[in-house]
């Protein structure tokens, strides 16, 4: 009995840490690969060698004292996600006010101003939203760095 | 298997600090797959509590007490169905129903945001883990559920027989499911102002899951509700149990935020409000934990030991010590975009609805917690009675069931008096036709509850009219028939009018409270068989009295069953069998009530009381046979229209009854509870012969069924509103012109 349980118990050790590590295994495995090619990049760009072999430094910036990230600037597939909630909940907020025209709890003046004004910050959404895929659509520069797996 | 549970609880120990380090390490230098790592040590957290909580299921379910937990609340003689939902009515097995539950449900939410605000799901991860690793470390330290006993006991103490209660077996995982629920907003709601990022994102992000918490909170709540009015003895509606009242509060606070995030949704505002509401519903759900855990109020749910109230209140402090300081060094983020255009729109109703929902929770806060300050202050502990709630929370509850009429009628940011008027029309007249109805119907002059029923009338009346309104304009619109208009604008509308089922179904409820308490006829007398007595309209007779005895051996192969099985074919009253509520009692005394209305048969009831064993040897052989705490299983006749409500208590310490058991803790072996039953069964005999008065409470109350109804079509309106809106299809829209976002708007 013994046995069996130091052989359940090894096996549930073995999955945890294959479980979780598997993101670093992944980016440590591509890690060289990422350093050639920075180190590529960096030469046709005439950078010194220590700072172009440096990953971490190149992903990394200073944190907050307390609080915050290093990563201020979003990933541009996040800030569509973002914009394309925003988007919808526009869509949302302006069905409701035509459904509250058309159950009699606006005013045709309150109506046309409010949805006009809805309307407008939905414009205004989408063309941000529009900027954000333009961008995503240009060739990726290679200083990205890997995506994690699973992230 | 013991040793692999105790594995399990170390190994989950050890991934919950590895987790909280990875995150913030992941976060603070933004090499995400740290981060990553860090998330997907709260799945494997998730597995290894899966098989720990499987191997301690199954230690139940085989009656293996050398679990000190199995032992102490289960026993061979204990309903299979009640074995395997003991797990959770230990001190011990309830921590990891906790944290198993926590791990579950912060995985699916890890899971569900993988993509989504990265820096804030990080700092989450780390205070999920926190809570994990927290209720990891009491079940090392404090509360073991896999230690274990040598040598193994024979038999174990048995579950509570007060638990033994179907709905109970439900009630506790729902209840936890919300507690562990309102963690995640709590930790997102940090996460979000550590990683200063306050916008929009992280609401959106946790609304379902507060929308979930308030859900499983709800029908926890509505459980313990009809188990205490089925089996507690109900003590109205303040004092049925602490515990419950203490999962009131977060449910209270979790509405609010549910109303008030609709607000930050569309028009930026409340954010320092919002914020405060999720941390403070996080922060009462573990402040309810802590009251089961720590055992400081009496409770039928509080664990007895108080080891756990320290570690508890450090956390609660921490907890809040941590929001005061993070809403403050935040606050300049969290300032708000615009302010409320008019006191007669939607935000404003709002703001009133959340004004009074926070009255409620610090009238209950106060009144619940209150024997824990007076003893604090005083040295003694007293306690609130329902006269002190109904003081304060009936016009509260009066306000906010007018509110969650009024709301839904007003539009967004302003409304104008002229559509306001003609808006209220139909509800206050529908409001006032009550009245008149309940007047003329001869209903006795009752302000609160009158106000009650004709608040209900008002959301009734503003309600339907939403739904009318909308059905007709989309009909016009869409030119569809009524009905696939109507089910056309739920499926389009689901959180909206989702919400206005909710909103009913709490006037409903609300309508059968206000009824059964103020209109309540109640009764506590003794009755010998043949006397009756009046309630209300009914009249109540004691016709007969019943007895059963619940052999717990083969009562065929022994001496004592073989006399056993004499006796009762001797005394044809007594059965030999389960009791009838079938939860193990080894001794059940009742009666049979006949129900009769102005000479006419209603129903016949019967209600007893179950004996049940106790593992205390100084009670004698056959003493200790029925030694264990008496539990009344109440009759109760549901109706629509009213309920008739009985409960007995017989006397068993009758100098003839006393005698027998005397008499057998003499003569009758203590290692032979088989012959020991045998006395039991010449007591119930000798109670059928000739039964002595008994105690009733009986109670004819109307419209309680309302209340479970009410519940109901709130859980049938939360449904409707958290179920996932059709797939809309997404565009990639490019345009930059007022005329496709238009275009796009007709496709949303």
């Amino acid at each position: 009995m013994e046995i069996l349980i130091a052989i359940l118990a090894l096996v549930l050790l073995v999955v945890v840490v294959l479980v979780i590590s598997a993101p670093l295994r992944a980016a440590w495995g591509s890690q060289d690969d990422v350093v050639v090619g920075r180190a590529a990049l960096g030469e046709a760009r005439g950078e010194p060698l220590k700072e172009r072999a440096d990953p971490d430094r190149a992903r990394a910036g200073p944190a907050g004292r307390w609080g915050g990230s290093v990563s201020d600037q979003r990933e541009p597939a996040e800030e569509r996600a973002e914009l394309e909630a925003e988007r919808e909940a526009k869509y949302r907020e302006i069905r409701d006010t035509e459904l509250d025209y058309r159950t009699g709890k606006l005013s045709q003046e309150d109506f046309a101003a409010t949805d006009g004004a809805l309307r407008a910050e939905a414009v205004a959404i989408l063309d941000r939203l529009a900027a954000v895929e333009r961008d995503e659509d240009a060739p990726t520069e290679l200083e990205d760095g890997p995506r994690p797996r699973g992230a | 298997m013991a040793l692999l549970g105790r594995i399990c609880l170390l190994l989950a120990l050890a991934v919950c600090a590895y987790g909280i380090g990875a995150s913030i390490y992941g976060v603070r230098t933004g090499r995400w797959e740290w981060a990553v790592s860090g998330r997907r040590s709260v799945y494997a957290l998730a597995g290894i509590l899966t098989v720990g909580f499987v191997i301690l299921e199954v230690a139940f379910l085989r009656d293996d007490f050398a679990f000190n937990a199995v032992a102490d609340t289960s026993s061979r003689t204990t309903p299979t169905f009640y074995k395997a939902a003991a797990v959770w009515s230990s001190q011990e097995g309830s921590l990891l129903l906790w944290a198993w539950l926590m791990s579950l449900w912060s995985s699916l939410a890890l899971f569900l945001t993988r993509r989504r605000i990265r820096d804030v799901a990080a700092y989450a991860t780390a205070i999920m883990l926190g809570f994990g690793g927290f209720f990891i470390s009491l079940m090392v330290f404090y509360a073991q559920p896999f230690a274990t006993t040598s040598p193994t006991p024979s038999e174990g103490v048995g579950l509570d027989p007060l638990l033994r209660f179907p709905t109970m077996m439900i009630h506790p995982p729902m209840l936890y499911s919300g507690y562990t629920l309102c963690t995640i907003p709590l930790a997102f709601g940090m996460g979000a102002l550590l990683a200063r990022r306050v916008d929009a994102e992280w609401i959106r992000v946790i609304r379902r899951f507060a929308f979930g918490a308030w859900f499983f909170l709800g029908i926890g709540i509505l459980l313990g509700a009809r188990w205490s009015y089925s089996e507690l003895g109900w003590g109205g509606y303040w004092g049925w149990d602490a515990v419950e009242n203490a999962a009131l509060l977060p449910w209270l606070t979790g509405t609010a935020f549910l109303h008030s995030l609709m607000i930050q949704e569309k028009r930026g505002m409340l954010k320092v409000w919002n914020v405060s509401l999720v941390l403070a519903t996080g922060t009462l759900a573990i402040m309810g934990t802590f009251l089961v855990r720590s055992g400081v109020l009496n409770s039928i749910h509080a664990f007895g030991g108080q080891t756990l109230g320290v570690p508890f209140v450090v956390l609660i402090a921490v907890l809040i010590a941590g929001s005061i300081y993070l809403v403050i060094t935040r606050r300049e983020m969290l300032h708000t975009e615009h302010r409320i255009d008019s006191l007669l729109s939607r935000e404003a109703a709002f703001l009133a609805n959340n004004l009074v929902l926070v009255a409620l929770v610090f009238v209950i806060l106060w009144g619940t917690y209150f024997p824990l300050i007076s003893e604090a202050l005083t040295g003694q502990e007293a306690s609130v009675g329902p006269p002190w709630f109904d003081r304060y929370t009936v016009p509260l509850a009066l306000i906010l069931v007018l509110l969650s009429g009024i709301g839904p009628v007003i539009a967004w940011r302003r409304a104008t008096l002229a559509n306001a008027r003609r808006n209220f029309l139909v509800p206050i007249g529908l409001a006032l036709a009550t009245l008149v109805v309940l007047l003329a119907a001869g209903v006795p002059v009752k302000p609160f509850a009158l106000a009650m029923f004709c608040c209900a009338a008002f959301v009734f009346g503003s309600i339907s009219q939403e739904f009318f309104r909308g059905m007709r304009a989309r009909s016009a619109m869409a030119g569809e028939a009524p009905p696939t208009a109507l089910v056309a604008l739920v499926r389009r509308n689901r959180r909206r009018y989702g919400g206005y089922i909710v909103h009913i179904g709490i006037a409903v409820l609300f309508v059968g409270v206000a009824a059964s308490t103020s209109f309540q006829h109640e009764s506590e007398l003794g009755l010998s068989p043949g006397q009756s007595s009046r309630v209300g309209a009914y009249t109540i007779k004691y016709v007969r009295s019943t007895a059963s005895v619940t052999p717990d051996y083969d009562s065929s192969s022994t001496q004592g069953g073989r006399e056993l099985s004499a006796i009762i074919r001797a005394e044809p009253g007594v059965t030999l069998g389960p009791d009838t509520a079938r939860t193990g009692a080894t001794l059940s005394l009742g009666a049979v009530l006949d129900v009769s209305k102005h000479g006419r048969h209603v129903t016949t009831l019967y209600p007893s009381e179950g004996f049940y064993a106790s593992e205390e040897p100084t009670q004698g052989s056959v003493g200790h046979l029925i030694g264990g705490q008496p539990v009344s299983h109440v009759a109760i006749d549901a109706g629509v229209t009213r309920d008739v409500w009985t409960a007995i208590a017989p006397n068993i310490e009758t100098p003839q009854l006393k005698r027998i058991v005397t008499l057998g803790n003499r003569t009758l072996p203590y290692a032979h509870p088989g012959e020991g039953m045998v006395a039991i069964a010449a007591l119930a005999a000798a109670y059928m012969k000739s039964p002595p008065q008994a105690q009733f409470h009986l109670i004819a109350s109307p419209l309680v069924m309302w209340i479970w109804i009410g519940g109901l079509i709130v859980v049938g309106g939360a449904l409707i509103a958290i179920w996932p809106a059709p797939s809309v299809v997404r565009h990639r829209v490019r345009a930059r012109s007022r005329a496709r976002a238009e275009q796009g708007l007709a496709s949303a």
